[in-house]
């Protein structure tokens, strides 16, 4: 007996997809179990693995009509048929920290218009992967990824994406950072690796920190910026078999950097005339560093650039598309053979290549255009003996705004917000801001704004050192003046706004701006108090069908139906109202505990709720009135419905204006 | 600079005889009002205050629009300090402020009203000043007076009414003029309905000049006042509008 139950034990383990009993069909519900997992196994496959529909034979489900689910617009995130198992995607930024993202990431590219065409301007991993890269039209990537997932494109944020992590580096890491494309940094490592434990250890860290940050990033240190540029896009070092194609791994880095999603640089590193080393041990430890992101970090020793370009692709010169095409019709396909060749036949044609040549090999000097951090601005006084008094202050303070103009004058900006921090004998700052509705480098305006508020300062045992901050600036160009003397200019409101605002503050100070609505309370909204008055002019065509929409010429606010002078906050609700329905106005009212008996009134004016803004609204109506009293007051009264229907409010009865 | 340009364009002025003169008053356009008043109007270089002639609201309202025409009919920008943000600004832009021309400032009590005012008048570029006070002393407005002579910007001062229930007007003021505003029925109309709002308008202090009062029609959309047609010396029918009033 037990073995018969072992023998039932083995058949069972080995089981055949076909079981051993008669009768076997296709698509028996014994066979179904099975035929999920088999697609279950092809949907792990990558999209372009799958076998094709005719492999898979007839399936018992009919599939999806291929443009039914689709939206009206495109066909973004739906799939006719085969990817419906796949995860939700991931928020983007997850999608671009993952290095070496799980298959399971679905593919993300970005588009971009280039003329007629939307073509892929960068793709993930998980799309290069799949065969997508740069420059194919969006159409057939989506063809051969259904279910891609695509973004718009914003180079301009890339670049200044790309500009801020310059910024950072140079606060960093290297005096001299440059921006060399789009994708691309170049650090001056003259005289700074050593800080860091080596260029191999500095290059690790760098690429270890832009991990940390989200950014993929490849770095070939070179003696000039044209090898480092070359070394990091086509780069491998001598001796490796298979300098004729880049090494897979090399290609799908290069558009790992091509594909910078947000920004995902490679930098190119000069290299340094300086290896000394003081921090061995440090050193040994970050080699181990280095060791751990190997393809992303590229060292050419000091004299052997020629060597390592030598094999590469002669477009691995920042040449333009015409030079390559137009060496590679000469024959001239790699950097050495370009090398090799004399010079004078070559240089009426390749002028521009044999530019780049010699800057990558160091002949001629290619000048980096470093970004410069901007530095706070701030002017301090110590004093020998400390100040105490308000004169004091103010004296000194006559001393230090004309510096601080100057130095903003000289940067190109104008102050928005200064802060002044007095520093005590006792270590408690005193500090005193003051804001600008306009930027404005005016001493003698910065001097009476600050001046003004001096009282303010404790000056307890005394003042160390006073320090004037410029908090928030903007860029302000020469102002043109008025050279007609004898026109009126207009006024200029700003100091005025600038000393209202250092008194009572920016939020209470402020112009109302027409809002089209009929609802009173949202009809009149707060506006900054120096608001452009006119709108800036439309871009549209003169004959544009759009300016038809332009209600330029009509007011928000209807000059002919009545307003009262004052709005009640919110409205007050009436008493004793005595009034006829459906439409008349109240015989007799009374607020705030007087009786008013109403002699004349108009109306109504109705006022329907706004149903876009708030659903609560969409069947409500204020039905306005305006009511004299026989003491000839003039209310704005309303009550709340049409007085037909019950849903439009309930007939009570309020206040909301005074007409004088 | 641009005050001695101003002195010396009027200099010119005077001397090739335009006859363009910037007026040194504010006229209402009444003939009546304007010939009491002492400079012709209201001077522009002086404090002018108005009091709603009860406490209620209504008056309130009525006062404020009369600032509002005053302010309308100058020139340029206005300023105008608040204690409680119920102003209205489609009725003001109907009383013909319009409302790119107003500037507001909430004010915390009446010293920052009187401080912010101050403010508004030795800035010179503004058109008027309108502040809301409730108690204010004789040399708080010297000082307003002071602020305001030299230059074009109208001080503009709304009292109201103390819980005390003393006369606003009262108490001693170096404001050069000192109305009282309150509501009278409106217009008669022909129809039901409400016709132009009318005023009790007082003159009740001036200086170097005579009280007097009137019954007003209430700004128009430019900012005029009017005085009701059967009150004007002419028949009222060559008028044409005002008929059924007269009638």
């Amino acid at each position: 007996m037990s073995a018969l139950a072992a023998a039932v034990a083995d058949e069972r383990a080995n089981e055949c997809s076909v079981p051993n009993t008669p009768g076997w069909r296709p698509g028996a519900r014994w066979a179904r179990g099975c035929a999920d997992a088999v697609e279950a196994e092809i949907a792990r496959l990558p999209a372009h693995q799958r076998p094709p529909m005719r492999e898979l034979g007839r399936r018992s489900e009919a599939a999806d009509h291929p443009f039914r689910a689709l939206r009206p617009d495109e066909a973004r995130g739906h799939v006719p048929f085969s990817l419906k198992d796949q995860p939700p995607a991931p928020p983007r930024r997850e999608t671009m920290r993952a290095a070496n993202p799980a298959p399971a990431n679905p593919p993300v590219v970005t588009s971009l218009r280039e003329g007629a065409k939307v073509v892929v301007h960068a793709a993930c991993p998980a799309a290069r992967a799949l065969g997508l890269k740069r420059g194919l039209a969006l159409t057939a990537a989506r063809a051969m990824v259904p279910g891609l997932i695509v973004h718009p494109a914003d180079p301009a944020a890339d670049a200044a994406g790309l500009r801020r992590l310059a910024v950072a580096l140079a606060r960093k890491w290297s005096p001299a950072v440059a921006v060399g494309g789009e994708d691309l940094i170049f650090l001056d490592l003259t005289g700074v690796s050593h800080l860091f434990g080596g260029e191999a250890a500095m290059a690790a860290r760098i690429v270890a920190v832009l991990g940390r940050a989200g950014h993929g990033a490849r770095i070939a240190v070179a003696g000039t910026p044209g090898a480092a540029a070359a070394l990091v896009r086509h780069g491998a070092p001598p001796g490796e078999p298979s300098f004729a194609a880049p090494r897979p791994r090399h290609a799908g880095m290069r558009q790992a950097r091509q594909s910078n999603l947000a920004d995902a640089p490679d930098f190119r590193i000069r290299h340094p005339r300086d290896d000394g080393n003081p921090y061995a041990p440090r050193r040994a430890r970050q080699q181990e560093a280095a060791a751990a992101t190997p393809d992303r970090v590229l060292l050419c020793p000091p004299g052997e650039d020629a060597d390592w370009l030598a094999p590469l692709p002669a477009a691995a010169l920042r040449l333009d598309s015409a030079d390559v095409e137009m060496l590679r019709r000469f024959g001239i396909e790699r950097i050495g053979q370009l090398a090799e060749l004399p010079r004078g036949p070559l240089a009426r044609r390749f002028a521009r290549a044999l530019e780049r040549l010699d800057q990558a090999l160091g002949r001629v000097a290619e000048p980096l255009d470093p970004v410069i951090p901007r530095t706070a601005i701030a002017c301090r006084q110590g004093f020998l003996e400390p100040i105490a008094t308000a004169e004091g202050i103010a004296h000194w303070l006559g001393e230090l705004v004309p510096r601080l103009t100057a130095e903003l004058a000289a940067a190109g900006l104008g102050a928005r917000a200064i802060e002044l921090v007095a520093e005590r004998v006792d270590h408690v700052p005193q500090r005193l801001r003051i804001g600008l509705a306009r930027a404005s480098r005016d001493p003698a305006h910065i001097l009476r704004l600050i001046a003004r508020r001096i009282e303010e300062v404790e000056p307890g045992y005394g003042i160390d050192a006073m320090t004037l901050h410029v908090r928030r600036a903007e860029p302000l160009g020469p102002m043109p003046f008025d050279e007609r003397l004898d026109a009126e200019a207009a006024p200029d409101l700003a100091p005025l706004i600038d000393a209202i605002a250092n008194r009572i503050g920016m939020a209470r100070l402020w112009r109302v701006r027409a809002v089209e609505s009929d609802v009173p309370e949202r009809s009149a909204a707060p506006a900054p108090p120096l608001a452009p008055d006119a709108a800036p002019p439309s871009r549209l065509a003169a004959d544009d069908v759009r300016r038809l929409g332009d209600a330029d010429h009509i007011p928000a606010w209807h000059p002919e139906w009545p307003r009262p002078a004052r709005l009640l906050k919110r409205p007050e609700r009436l008493d004793h109202v005595v009034a006829e329905l459906p439409d008349r106005p109240p015989a007799r009212f009374t607020w705030r505990g007087v009786s008013h008996r109403v002699v004349r009134a108009d109306g109504p004016e109705r006022i329907h709720g706004e149903w876009w803004r708030r659903l609560g609204e969409a069947h409500a109506v204020r039905d306005y009135f305006r009511v004299e009293d026989e003491d000839g007051r003039r209310y704005w009264l309303y009550r709340r419905g049409d007085g037909m229907r019950s849903v439009s409010g309930d007939l009570s009865w309020w206040l909301h204006g005074l007409f004088g | 600079m641009s005050a001695t340009l101003a002195e010396l364009r009027q200099a010119l002025n005077a001397i090739e005889g335009t006859g363009f003169r910037r007026r040194p008053a504010l006229p209402f356009g009444i003939g009546a009002i304007d010939d009491r008043l002492a400079g012709g109007g209201l001077r522009l270089n002086a404090l002018h205050e108005v009091v709603g002639a009860t406490p209620d609201l209504a008056d309130d309202a009525a006062a404020t629009l009369f600032l509002t025409g005053i302010a309308a009919r100058a020139w340029g920008t206005v300023l105008w300090i608040v204690r409680r943000r119920d102003l209205f600004a489609p009725g003001l832009a109907q009383a013909g402020l319009a409302t790119e021309r107003v500037l507001y400032a909430e004010a915390a009590d009446d010293a920052e009203v009187l401080a912010l005012m101050e403010e508004g008048l030795r800035h010179r570029g503004l058109g008027a000043v309108i502040g809301e006070v409730k108690r204010v002393g004789l040399p708080a407005t010297r000082r307003l007076q002071l602020a305001a002579e030299g230059g074009r910007t109208i001080a503009l001062m709304l009292k109201r009414h103390g819980r005390s229930g003393v006369d606003p007007l009262g108490v001693p003021s170096a404001a050069v003029t000192r109305w009282r505003i309150g509501c009278a029925p409106s217009a008669p109309l022909a129809v039901a309905g409400v016709g132009r709002a009318r005023w009790h308008a007082a003159l009740v202090r001036q200086r170097g000049g005579e009280s007097g009062e009137w019954l007003l029609e209430a700004c128009d959309a430019t900012g005029r006042c009017a005085l009701p047609a059967r009150l004007v010396d002419r028949p009222a029918a060559a008028d044409g509008r005002d008929s059924r009033a007269a009638a």
